[in-house]
């Protein structure tokens, strides 16, 4: 059988999931600057996005016939990457005065964005790979 | 009596076939100039410069814009009429550099962005047009889940698979498809973002 052809979990459809979260609550924590807007909306989806993160990576470490290797090769370039990138977009956050709770709040979910990312990424490259 | 040419008689110098296992998925020539953009920007921020700004966002946003239209509504269709084997070399030598030249421009247009609306009072709720600003984070959000979520990943799969001694042609088709797919929704998406910036502007 082709790895392409070896039925996988939701572990893609877990990481898009995700990245909708983070993108919606940063939108809506943007939307509102410079004032507050409340934050249950926020902390809801991205607490929904961090178990939705968690969930992907307890599917990874369960899967067999998986070529780990490249995973762990496409996840270490795209990490250094979305590192540089999430940086770059937390120190414009940081020099436009945001602070308290929307700092930390956008800080949660450029993580997320960081952590996601590579995992999309490297998933889909590895699914269609042999296992080594 | 047929007529020749010089052309007829000039020596053909033949480019040695391709060796597209050679690919680097990640060009490294092109590092030093993305890292050059990079550190470029973060003195534009850090020096508040309005020029240095308004010239990262207005040429990475306008280079990001014109390659993604080129991509979804020029390029793309023509690549997708290419027989396998033009279609395999030229996606080879040129999906390598959308790897290195996306992001990039992509962290240009929207860290300088976000410091632009900031510094002319467009992010303040108050701001009259601020639903154009709102719409354009959502534009913004829209396009990066289909970029990450759908295409970069079939771009980067692609470039694994075209890497490989004897790749899966079945499987390079479906991601194209995919990834030609994609770059015409962004390419469209685009074009919102172009009526949302001139509603700002004017």
């Amino acid at each position: 059988m082709r790895p392409a052809e070896i039925k996988r979990p939701p572990i893609w459809e877990c990481g898009v999931a995700a990245l909708v979260t983070v993108v919606i609550s940063v939108i809506y924590l943007a939307a509102y600057i410079p004032h507050t807007p409340n934050t249950i909306l926020p902390i809801v989806l991205l607490a929904l996005g961090t178990a939705l993160i968690v969930a992907q990576l307890v599917l990874i470490g369960s899967l067999d016939n998986f070529a780990r290797r490249d995973f762990h090769t496409v996840s270490g370039y795209a990490l250094a990457a979305y590192i540089v990138i999430g940086g770059m977009i937390e120190y414009v956050f940081v020099k436009n005065h945001t602070r308290g709770i929307e700092l930390g709040l956008l800080t949660w979910g450029l993580a997320l964005f960081v952590i996601d990312v590579p995992l999309i990424l490297s998933f889909s490259v590895a699914r269609y790979q042999a296992a080594s | 009596m047929s007529a020749t040419t010089a052309a007829d008689h000039a020596p053909h110098h033949e480019p040695p076939p391709f060796d597209r296992t050679t690919i680097q998925i990640v060009p490294r020539a092109g590092l030093p100039f993305a890292a050059a953009a990079v550190v470029g920007l973060i003195v534009a921020i850090a020096t508040n410069s309005f020029w240095a700004i308004d010239f990262f966002h207005v040429v990475g946003g306008g280079a990001w814009t014109t390659l993604d239209l080129f991509l979804g509504f020029v390029l793309g269709p023509i690549i997708g009429r290419m027989s396998i084997p033009a279609r395999v070399e030229f996606s080879a030598r040129f999906m390598p550099k959308l790897v290195l030249l996306i992001p990039t421009l992509v962290t240009m247009t929207l860290g300088s962005g976000f410091q632009l609306a900031h510094n002319l009072g467009y992010l303040d709720s108050a701001y009259p047009r601020h639903g154009w600003v709102v719409a354009s984070f959502i534009v913004v959000g829209i396009m990066a889940v289909i970029a990450i979520g759908y295409l970069e990943p079939a771009n980067i799969a692609v470039l694994y698979e075209l890497k490989k001694p004897q790749p899966d042609g079945e499987l390079i088709a479906k991601l194209m498809k995919r990834f030609l797919y994609t770059a015409g929704i962004t390419g469209a998406m685009q074009i919102a973002t172009l009526v949302i910036m001139t509603r700002l502007a004017t």
